[in-house]
């Protein structure tokens, strides 16, 4: 997330698991930036999964549905 | 006022005078023009074409070439069918076209031993009509998928942009393109009416055979894509041949390509053309540099008239196409007989850039990307050949932008440290391009394939 907001240039907002994903200066795109080479480094893409109807709010959500997915 | 006579192509061919030098050449054999006689070379004879709508579906070019020089003036319309067409598509196409004749491989004879005996008959040239007809030359343009549009032009309209004086018999051009589609066909037509000689490509013929085989024949005049150019690039080949002329056209034309064509034929006159199946020729831009300027759009007849609405390049003259077959609802121009080309293109510093194409458009969050704006940064680095970017799905923003690219062979995979130019690229990406327009994932792959018809195989096609 640090990598993505310096190469996007945005402030990234004190990251904690109840910040809300739209608040920590990440918008869309650079979450999609996000996804897109977790999937890479991962093989990991549990927002494109079939069946996955969660959509992550938080920094928490967005980590638990990974550490799921890995699982 | 009478009309004056129609001209058949073999009236304007023989009109530029056939000198002993020209000829017209494929993979297997040249043929001289001067004893060319190409009604001589169908095998049944031009009577049984007369007032047909003939589909001329041929492997080779040579045969397709030689047919379409009998047939016009002969055949009431003819159909020049590219080789990818396949059997499945042929049946509407043939229904549309109203084929009523269809001229193969073997109803034309390109062996020079058997047409001098079948001229020692004459008995082909039975049956030809007192006045040329006005056959209607139907063009496929190059669907990817689904049937091809049938597009209808006349020998007028085909050879409206070739104007006068075109070269000597010195001349020899060349083309990477089908002889069938219209990128190609122009420059045989050029050849044949400009008093120059032709050499046909070949199907599956490797890049560097048919390069040797233009060196070889002394090409001078060379058309292709981009895309053909860069493979031709690629190939490693290029010092085979010397063009003096080297002409683009069928794609977007990036200053890297032009660059490289320019540093590769320092002393040849490189000029990109806009042209398409349904718009004709509409202008050649030779100064090297992307784009046209500005002062084309106030150029006056016979040049092309040229307007930009809604962001998109219009054309309106001679060589514009006259219809579509079987699509009588769809007209390829608008009520003042301006075509709609749907390039888009953007005014900067006095110039028109082609940015991309309206139906080609990546949707990444709402936000347009043309893949041809980013493919023309992409093509700037020195270490890049050719480029092809495209949407890569993804679950936030429908897409993202993702680019192949083909690196320049000469560095030598080994040697070359592929992560810092895929660093350098993005990095000229964004600096170049706003962010949702920069390429999320460079991917260095040995090829991209290209279509038929010589122009990038998109893959939202």
């Amino acid at each position: 997330m640090v990598t993505i907001a310096q190469q996007q240039k945005k402030t990234l907002a004190p990251l904690s698991d109840d910040l809300a994903l739209l608040d920590t200066g990440l918008d869309s795109l650079c979450i999609a930036i996000l996804v897109a080479g977790l999937d890479d480094e991962l093989g990991l893409d549990p927002l494109s999964a079939p069946g996955e109807r969660r959509f992550p709010v938080t920094v928490g959500d967005f980590i638990r549905l990974y550490e799921d997915a890995a699982t | 006022m009478p009309q004056p006579r129609r001209q058949s192509l073999r009236d304007l061919i023989a009109q530029r005078g056939i000198s002993a030098r020209r000829f017209i050449a494929d993979v297997h054999t040249s043929l001289p023009l001067a004893t060319l006689d190409a009604v001589g070379r169908l095998r049944g004879g031009a009577a049984p074409m007369q007032g047909r709508s003939v589909l001329i579906r041929t492997r080779r070019q040579l045969p397709a070439a030689l047919a379409a020089i009998a047939l016009d003036g002969v055949a009431r319309r003819i159909l020049l069918c590219p080789p990818d067409v396949t059997d499945g598509q042929l049946q509407p196409i043939m229904q549309y076209g109203e084929v009523d004749a269809v001229v193969t491989e073997s109803d034309i004879c390109t062996d020079e031993a058997e047409a001098c005996a079948g001229r020692m008959q004459g008995i082909e040239h039975l049956g030809m009509p007192e006045t040329a007809l006005d056959t209607e030359w139907v063009l496929f343009t190059s669907g990817t998928s689904g049937i091809p549009k049938l597009v209808v032009h006349s020998l007028t309209s085909l050879t409206t942009p070739l104007g006068d004086g075109l070269g000597d018999d010195r001349d020899v051009w060349a083309t990477f393109y089908d002889i069938r589609r219209y990128g190609g066909l122009q420059i045989l037509l050029r050849a044949l009416i400009g008093r120059g000689s032709m050499i046909l490509s070949h199907g599956d013929e490797p890049v560097a055979s048919f390069l040797s085989r233009l060196g070889t024949a002394g090409v001078t005049h060379v058309s292709g894509t981009p895309s053909h150019w860069r493979r031709a690039l690629m190939s490693g080949a290029v010092g085979r041949i010397r063009p003096v002329y080297v002409r683009l056209s069928g794609e977007m034309v990036d200053q890297g390509i032009l660059d490289r064509l320019h540093q590769t034929y320092p002393n040849a006159m490189i000029a990109h053309a806009f042209a398409s199946s349904e718009a004709g020729v509409a202008f050649a831009v030779s100064d090297r540099l992307a784009g046209f300027p500005a002062s084309i759009l106030c150029a006056p007849p016979p040049a092309a008239q040229i307007r930009i609405e809604q962001g998109t390049l219009r054309i309106r003259s001679g060589c514009t196409a006259t219809r579509y077959l079987g699509m009588p609802d769809r007209a390829i121009a608008d009520g003042s007989g301006f075509v709609d080309t749907g390039d888009i293109v953007e005014l900067s510093g006095g110039r028109y850039h082609f940015v991309g194409r309206r139906e080609g458009v990546l949707n990444i969050g709402g936000l347009k990307v043309h893949p041809e704006e980013v493919e023309a940064v992409i093509n700037q680095h020195s270490n890049v050949l050719m480029s092809c970017v495209y949407g890569c799905p993804n679950p936030i923003t429908g897409v993202l932008v993702t680019a192949d690219v083909v690196l320049h062979r000469l560095l030598g995979e080994k040697s070359h440290d592929f992560a810092i130019t895929k660093s350098e690229i993005i990095s000229a990406c964004r600096d170049a391009l706003v962010p949702y327009k920069v390429p999320v994932r460079v991917n260095v792959v040995s090829d991209i394939s290209v279509l038929p018809s010589g122009k990038v195989a998109r893959r939202h096609a």
